[in-house]
């Protein structure tokens, strides 16, 4: 009986060994482990033995049993990579045919300078206000210390709805809203983004642009406070090494007045074609608030001061971008649209 | 205004390149176009001609021998005017000419030729200031000319010019002389007196002549009588300072009224004496009031234009324009000298009307009456001299000026708080002296009177204003202002609903919102009017915009004439319109598709209603309106959109915006477009976002098809089987619907997937099919549509 065992051990290691699929694996299974198979009846004729060798032959069977079962688990792990490494193989794709488009959008390059505009402004605390493009006469210009007739009108050519409407040609018009809303209330600390409307269309007009304000009125403020703060913008907005340079000029809003020029970012002041070799750009319009402007809103101007600035947002994004014509942003041709679709570095 | 060297170096005596004083001007406040000489030519001789012979191998061009005294030089020439004896211009080799000509060496058909004789408008003088001559030929020097001189030099036209930017609150600018206290200023020269000196008949202007002011726009006027001119040429002096200031001389007498307009910035009138009469009245004019004015043109004027009268009609357009019938003319003898200050207010709208001038642009910007008095005696100065005038005595004076100089107190520490520097008391009167402003120091305060010349200056401001031009603020050290610690606000929604489109896929736009007013009226569903310009640049934009559809389908077709198909945009902006006699302004979210969604490999999505109407709920329910909103298909629609595959937007059961496609009239593309109020929706609340129990017992899924008419909506079934089925019922989707020849033709079959489940127990199978067989019954009963089979 050892000796059939022996043979029925080394037939079937031989099997195990040649077995080359999973069926053929679960017949050999069955043929030697299953109920009928030739371990069990081998075990069936056990009852034929002498008490001695029972356990000595059971112990056998077992023991081969064990040997084949494990071998066959081994030989089933094989298998089963083979047919999965099969099926991987058969998956392979040629990974160098196109994607499928995911959909990225854009911001309008405008918007982007307005959100980063406002960012800037909002970190140091300000506010951003926003007011009606539909104007009255009255705050876009007799409010600010503009009353009919007043020559410095000319320097805003406006579309009028009617006699006291028109198309904002400012966004100051917001200044005096903000100051008539606070009541004499300080510190003001706004700014307002928004589209601004001229009668003037060229290469470097458009009638229809873009514009932000920004106002500060407390006590003591000066100069030198509006001078740092266009500084922290300037340099945020065009680079560290940006440098300001106050022109005086006039406006009717503010006393005194300035025009603001930044180093070129360009040429970093040495002179090029961009900044027409003077080394300065002009960005900004600024002073400090009228006394009348103050007066006419609500704010004493014995008691208070204020600055306030403000910029073209078309003008920022042709410098920043490089964008060569003021009528790309209103064209909105997708190629010049999908261009603005990425992070930009800080 | 345009500054000539020359002529301001009478008043001020300054020795600096133009370009600086350009740039110096700059740093004050005075902007600048350009600066330059002139006449921009190098290398140029007076020279005569000796010898002009016929050019052997021309018919038009000439052989001369040009004498310029230091040797002669052989020159072709092609002027028909060169002759033999004339003196003339030349330009030798190596001359520079405007427009970046330099002049060489050379053989003109075989003869030799060593210059170029020119006309002043080869050495870059406008037409308008050259002599007849000069246009077909070279210039004609007099006899007398210096052979070997430099003609520019011979001429007086070697002036340097800035052409100034001035600011509108300048008007003192507008003169010689307030140029000269601004230049005196910067160097710290000072200002020489104006020459008011002339001699006087007898006669006293005012028993002969009277001035009537009948209007409160006029404030001072002055005449005088000046008797005897002689009409002439003007002498060169004046003639190339007008030129130079960019006025072209025509008499001596008219050039002496621009002379000293420019001069002193007080525009002057000469009325013929003769032919006025006895008197001027200023008053308004009548309605319809008819004036031939100098360009003899009939002009209409209305009751804000101020006229001058000689008391029975209109003679000319105070501050504008004078009229023909009292023009001087070449005969005329004797010249009634006004100098007046009109209006400024009244004066823009006359000439905004009728024409910009130098003179209205000077009323405009405000006058100085002390100069009103010194214009009129400088005038009498200038015809005594250049006209051989006889002035008669007296000045006929009509005067409601203010002529008080102003006295402004102002603290030292006021100009420094304003400015944040630290200037001293010193720095400060310094300024003020080279200001030529008179200044008592009394302490800490200074009182500054403000000369008449400087009506820019009324307010203490002002003059810390002066302070920092002349002083420079380019030393201020920035600082931040000092204020609370506080958070910035901004408006988030309308910035992620902008990044939501971008995160699904859209371009942004930013189009015009000014639009043609047809453009204006189309693709509209709610009742307003058009708002409309009343002086627009173009009929193209002459309506605000109340949707931005019209926009977004323009940026569509011309993005699509250039063959770009896929055009996925979106814009957030205002519309604009007039409802119940109110403007209202309203925010938008307006959306247009057209062509393909996504694409690849053989996985490419065109642009249809639903995808519009994915995005569309993409917004609506990130912004927390989720079941509160539908899509619903009306009959009223506006023309522009298909009828079959429009629909209204509906949050809370008002409309707030349109989604659909275009009528295939409007575009032959399948464009589709959306709108959505944003200021109508952001204004309905949304609830707290909260979190919601998972329930922890298992759904059951089970899935019904019908068939219905064609013309039943989804959404109406949809609606029923909320309605049978009771919360129980979490989810429903529609996973197929189909038409075709299986089931009758005018049918359809709609499948649902429906989700059961409830939070607190496990659903029994008994209970769902209860709540199933109810949606069954229900919808055969109620909508009359039966189970698929």
């Amino acid at each position: 009986m050892k000796e059939q065992i022996a043979k029925i051990k080394e037939t079937a290691l031989l099997e195990i060994e040649k077995i080359s699929n999973l069926q053929e694996l679960n017949d050999v299974k069955v043929k030697y482990l299953g109920k009928k198979g030739e371990l069990t009846s081998v075990l069936r004729g056990m009852k034929d033995l002498t008490p001695e060798e029972r356990p000595v032959i059971g112990g056998l069977v077992n023991e081969v049993r064990d040997n084949i079962e494990n071998l066959i688990q081994i030989k089933e792990a094989t298998l089963q990579e083979e047919l999965l490494n099969k099926k991987l193989e058969s998956e392979k794709i040629d990974i160098t045919l196109p994607s499928t488009k995911i959909k990225r959008g854009s911001k309008h390059p405008i918007n982007r300078i307005i959100e980063e505009v406002e960012d800037i402004f909002v970190s140091m605390g300000y506010d951003v206000v926003d007011g009606p493009e539909l104007e009255t006469d009255e705050y876009c210009f007799e409010k600010l210390n503009l009353p009919k007739g007043h020559p410095a009108r000319d320097m805003q050519d406006s579309f009028y709805v009617d006699p006291e409407h028109l198309l904002r040609t400012q966004t100051s018009a917001v200044q005096a809203r903000v100051m008539m809303a606070n009541e004499e209330k300080t510190p003001i600390r706004v700014i307002c983004p928004g589209k601004t409307y001229r009668r003037d269309d060229d290469a470097t007009h458009s009638h229809q642009f873009g514009q932000v304000e920004g106002l500060v009125i407390d006590k003591d403020i000066s100069l030198a406070d509006l001078k740092g703060t266009l500084e922290v913008f300037v340099r945020k907005m065009l680079g560290k090494n940006s440098n300001l340079r106050f022109r005086p000029s006039y406006f009717p809003f503010t006393e005194p007045s300035y025009e603001v020029d930044v180093s070129c970012f360009k040429c970093g002041g040495k002179g090029c074609n961009l900044c027409k070799q003077t080394g300065w750009i002009e960005i900004l319009g600024s002073g400090m608030v009228h006394p009348n402007v103050l007066k006419e809103n609500g704010y004493d101007p014995e008691k208070y001061t204020g600055f306030a600035f403000g910029t073209g947002l078309d003008r920022l994004a042709m410098f920043k971008y490089g964008i060569p014509d003021i009528r790309y942003f209103y064209t909105n041709d997708v190629r010049f649209l999908k261009q603005f679709d990425r992070k930009d570095v800080e | 205004m345009k500054l000539s060297k020359n002529f301001v170096k009478d008043y001020v005596d300054i020795d600096v390149d133009i370009n600086t004083l350009a740039e110096d001007m700059t740093k004050v406040g005075n902007e600048y176009d350009s600066a330059g000489k002139l006449i921009n030519a190098t290398n140029l001789i007076i020279g005569e001609v000796i010898e002009c012979k016929e050019h052997p191998n021309s018919d038009h061009l000439h052989v001369c021998k040009v004498n310029i005294g230091k040797e002669i030089l052989d020159i072709v020439c092609g002027a028909p005017n060169v002759r033999k004896g004339l003196k003339v211009i030349l330009a030798q080799v190596g001359a520079e000419l405007p427009d970046g000509i330099t002049i060489k060496k050379g053989s003109i058909r075989g003869e030799e030729s060593n210059g170029m004789l020119c006309s002043l408008l080869e050495l870059g003088m406008e037409s308008k200031y050259v002599p007849e001559i000069d246009k077909t030929g070279i210039h004609e020097l007099p006899e007398d000319a210096p052979v070997g001189e430099n003609p520019i030099e011979y001429m007086g036209l070697s002036d340097e010019i800035v052409d100034f930017e001035l600011t509108a609150n300048r008007g003192d600018l507008l003169s010689i002389l307030g140029m000269a206290y601004e230049l005196g200023a910067i160097y710290d020269k000072p200002v020489k007196e104006v020459d008011l000196k002339h001699s006087e008949t007898d006669e006293n202007v005012n028993d002969s002549f009277k001035v009537e002011i009948n209007t409160d726009n006029c404030n001072l006027f002055l005449a005088k009588k000046a008797l005897n001119v002689t009409i002439k040429e003007s002498p060169d002096f004046i003639k190339n300072r007008l030129i130079s200031s960019g006025i072209r001389p025509i008499n001596n007498v008219v050039d002496i009224s621009n002379y000293v307009m420019l001069e002193l910035g007080q525009p002057l009138h000469f009325y013929d004496s003769d032919r006025l009469g006895e008197r001027i009245v200023v008053r308004m004019a009548e309605p319809n009031e008819k004036l031939t004015t100098l360009d003899n043109i009939e002009r209409t004027l209305s009751k804000e234009d101020i006229v001058i009268s000689n008391g029975k009609e209109a003679i000319g357009l105070a501050g504008v324009m004078g009229g023909l019938s009292t023009e001087v003319e070449e005969t005329t003898k004797n010249i009634i000298i006004e100098s007046a200050i009109f209006d400024g207010v009244k004066v823009r709208c006359t000439s905004k009307n009728i024409l910009r001038s130098e003179a209205s642009n000077r009323f405009e910007k405000g006058l100085d009456p002390n100069r009103t008095y010194m214009a009129i005696e400088r005038a009498c100065v200038l015809l005594e001299k250049y006209a051989d005038a006889k002035i008669a005595k007296g000045t006929v004076i009509y005067d409601k000026s203010d002529k008080n100089e102003k006295k402004i107190d102002i603290k030292f520490k006021d100009i420094n708080g304003l400015l944040g520097m630290e200037i001293s008391k010193e720095e400060i009167l310094n300024v003020f002296r080279k200001l030529n402003f008179k200044y008592v120091e009394n302490g800490e305060i200074i009182t500054v009177t403000v000369p008449t010349r400087r009506l820019d200056i009324s307010i203490k401001e002002d003059l810390i204003e002066e302070v920092g031009r002349i002083y420079g603020v380019d030393n201020i050290e920035g600082k931040l202002p000092v204020l609370p610690i506080k958070t910035g606000s901004y408006n988030k929604t309308i910035r992620e609903i902008r990044n939501k489109m971008v995160t699904l896929g859209l371009n942004e736009t930013m189009s015009y919102v000014l639009i043609n007013e047809k453009e204006a009226n189309k693709y509209i569903l709610d009742s307003f009017e058009a708002i409309k310009l009343l002086d627009p640049l173009t009929e193209e934009r002459n309506t605000l915009r109340y949707s931005m559809i019209p926009s977004l389908v323009k940026i569509f077709e011309y993005n699509s004439d250039r063959n770009n198909k896929d055009v996925s945009i979106f814009e957030i902006g205002k519309g604009f319109g007039k409802i119940n006699e109110d403007y209202i302004e309203e925010e938008k979210l307006c959306v247009l598709m057209s062509g393909k969604f996504y694409e690849g490999v053989g996985n490419t999505r065109n642009v249809d209603f639903y995808i519009l109407k994915g995005i569309a709920e993409e917004v609506l329910d990130y912004l927390g309106y989720n079941g509160r909103y539908s899509f619903v298909a009306n009959k009223e629609l506006p023309k522009e959109f298909h009828p079959g595959q429009t629909a209204y937007v509906i949050v809370n059961g008002e409309q707030v915006g349109i989604i659909g496609k275009l009528h295939p009239s409007e575009t032959k593309e399948d464009v589709y477009v959306m709108e959505i109020n944003l200021s109508k929706l952001l204004a309905k609340m949304v609830g707290k976002m909260k979190y919601k129990e998972i329930s922890k017992f298992p759904s059951i899924k089970k899935d019904l098809a019908f068939v219905v008419d064609k013309d039943i909506d989804s959404q109406t079934i949809e609606k029923q089987i909320k309605k049978s089925a009771g919360n129980l019922l979490t989810a429903i989707e529609v996973f197929d619907v189909y038409t075709g020849n299986r089931i009758e033709a005018n049918k359809k079959s709609i499948a649902y997937s429906l989700t059961f489940s409830d939070s607190k127990k496990t659903l029994t199978d008994d209970e769902v099919t209860g709540i199933f067989n109810k949606i069954i019954a229900d919808a055969e009963k109620i909508l009359g549509i039966t189970l698929r089979g």
